[in-house]
């Protein structure tokens, strides 16, 4: 189709509006036989401006943003499987930026300031939907300490309220707020903008944004080692050969460590499975995000109408992308303790991904000792929620050597200095 | 569910140990001469590699010892378990320790006094 309708609406260029309710019409005509190709899959050329490793939300973001943003057009995002392959389409898409300390305020609440025109940036349906996201106290102890949270929160300028019981009950009809029961719901918080976007339209979004304004995007390329010259990047080798480049940002998420290695660049990381789960799907029940860290999991249903669950990761380092059962066991139990009626709904799927976890449950946006060469990782088992913002920081990283005021606090050098930013409370469970 | 063979019970269900990380991180006892780059090592960073990874257990629900093991991470296969203070014997432990980077590092180097003290 010649114009889509929102064109007007849109702040970036990238994804040009070739769907529309014309295009859905000729093509259901057409049995969906010959949609057009959504981004190019070319051969990686000789050399690049800049080479992003890892095709997952935040490296095709920061593809998107180098090209949309900083008009850095010659550059190639280098993925080993397929796009979105890895914690990005693994993950449970809980979205909300209600963390206590400033600097993660900022990331956080710039991420989702993002999300909100994200569609119309992208032209391509994320499916974001600011359902809430609701975390759940069982204890006066958890309650005080949620609302000196809350209030925190509410000084950056982010909503947060605290709610009763009885709200809640209003809020989410199938809880259980018997007070006889082992973990009471003592009140929680809410976040009114947080809520859910679709997992791999975020992945594909990206890329075809990110294509449309010329970057090439490979997949099935595995980059098995960091060139450097002295204390300079060269270029990245891979499955396809040796590609050159004077600027690379990691973007790998689990395997950060991994390729951290190539380069002699040490980091704080541990790689844990992070394991999530859905029931058949049902009828709709639930319309807000639900977490609680005492009781230890969380909830929330999809569009589809399957319930998705996930609680916290495995006890021990593993690149297997499974972990163990005794994890989805507990996050069951725990569910049915506060939501009695999905005790006889059944497991659909079970999957794990192999997440980043830093000692401050922070994450790494940061420069390194070879120059060119870029970390974003650490985001363990709540990157999701920042991809935009995590991109659109990261690219004005790359594209200016230097961190802006959002990226400047999670530099490497935090683990030297002690300015550590400790989320361990707002990670709690995780998500 | 992994089934974990404690040197002291024998084998017994992943639930009742709990993992401490990396092993052989030894302490610089020159602490006032390392600088704070050379204290990260020690306190922050840490070996993950993709493969052999040589760490602590702690048999928390059962006889609560301590224990080092030689583990591969793809796999999830214990290589090897051995005594804290001890070193790896299989040839995939032993390669794991010497080939760490940890190997190299000047927080390392200020964890030892003399000959062999330090590393546990
Ligand atoms: C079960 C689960 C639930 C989660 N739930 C939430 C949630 O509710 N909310 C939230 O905010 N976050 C959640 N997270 C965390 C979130 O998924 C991640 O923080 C985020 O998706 C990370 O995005 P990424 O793009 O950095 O990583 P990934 O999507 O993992 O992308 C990294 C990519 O790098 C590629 N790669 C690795 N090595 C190489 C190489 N050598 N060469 C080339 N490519 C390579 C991988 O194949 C992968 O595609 C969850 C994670 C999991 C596993
Ligand atoms: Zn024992």
């Amino acid at each position: 189709m010649a114009e889509g309708p929102d064109r007007g609406a849109r702040r970036l260029p990238g994804g040009k509006p070739k769907y529309s309710v014309f295009s859905l019409m000729r093509n259901a005509r057409r049995y969906h036989q010959d949609w057009q190709q959504a981004w190019r899959a070319p051969e990686p050329k000789k050399s690049y401006d800049a080479i992003i490793i890892g095709g997952g939300g935040h490296g095709l973001a920061t593809a998107y943003y180098l090209a949309a943003v900083h008009r850095i057009t010659n550059i190639a995002v280098i993925e080993k499987g397929w796009l979105g392959g890895g914690n990005t389409g693994r993950n449970t898409t809980i979205i909300r930026s209600n963390y206590m300390w400033d600097e993660s305020a900022a990331i956080y609440d710039h991420a989702l300031k993002l999300w909100e025109g994200l569609t119309q940036d992208l032209n391509f349906n994320l499916m974001f939907s600011q359902r809430g996201v609701l975390t759940i106290a069982h204890s006066w102890h958890e309650l005080r300490e949620m609302s000196r949270r809350v209030h925190a929160i509410r000084l950056n300028g982010i909503d947060s309220d605290i709610l009763t019981p009885d709200e809640i009950k209003k809020l989410v009809p199938i809880i259980n707020i018997d007070q006889s029961i082992r973990y009471p719901v003592m009140g929680g918080f809410l976040q009114r903008r947080g809520g859910t976007a679709r997992h791999d339209a975020v992945a594909w979004g990206y890329a075809r944004a990110a294509d449309d304004l010329g970057v090439d995007i490979i997949q099935n390329c595995e980059v098995t080692g960091l060139r450097r010259k002295g204390n300079q990047i060269e270029g990245v080798e891979t499955t396809k050969g040796f590609i050159k480049s004077p600027k690379v940002g990691c973007v790998v998420a689990g395997h950060c460590s991994v390729l951290g290695d190539m380069a002699d660049i040490r980091l704080p990381i541990a790689s844990r499975p992070l394991q999530a789960l859905v029931s058949e799907p049902i009828k709709p029940e639930l319309d807000t995000v639900i977490m609680s860290n005492a009781v230890h999991m969380y909830i929330s249903q999809s569009d589809k109408g399957e319930m998705v669950l996930g609680a916290g990761v495995d006890k021990y380092n593993s690149y297997a992308q499974r972990g163990s059962f005794p994890v989805p066991e507990h996050m069951i139990a725990a569910a049915v303790e506060l939501f009695p009626l999905l005790s006889r709904l059944r497991m659909l799927r079970h999957w794990g991904g192999i997440v980043d976890t830093c000692p401050d449950a922070s994450p790494i946006i940061s420069k390194t000792d070879v120059k060119g060469l870029y970390f974003n990782c650490g985001w363990g088992t709540g990157g999701f929620k920042a991809t935009p913002g995590s991109g659109h920081v990261f690219a004005d990283l790359i594209a200016n050597d230097r961190p802006n005021s959002i990226a400047a606090p999670y530099a490497l050098d935090r683990f030297q200095t002690g300015l550590l930013i400790d989320e361990h409370g707002a990670a709690g469970v995780a998500h | 569910m992994l089934l974990i063979d404690c040197p002291h019970c024998g084998l017994r269900d992943e639930t009742e140990f709990a993992c401490g990380g990396e092993a052989h991180i030894a302490r610089p006892l020159a602490e006032n001469a390392i600088t704070d780059a050379e204290f990260a090592e020690y306190l922050f960073w840490r070996d993950n590699p993709k493969g052999v990874f040589l760490e602590r257990w702690c048999h928390t629900a059962g006889c609560r010892q301590w224990f080092n093991a030689a583990r591969d991470t793809v796999t999830h296969d214990f290589i090897e378990i051995y005594a804290m203070g001890s070193m790896p014997a299989s040839k995939a432990g032993k390669a794991a320790f010497a080939d760490a980077w940890r190997r190299n590092t000047a927080s390392e180097a200020a964890a030892k006094p003399s000959s062999k003290g330090g590393k546990s």
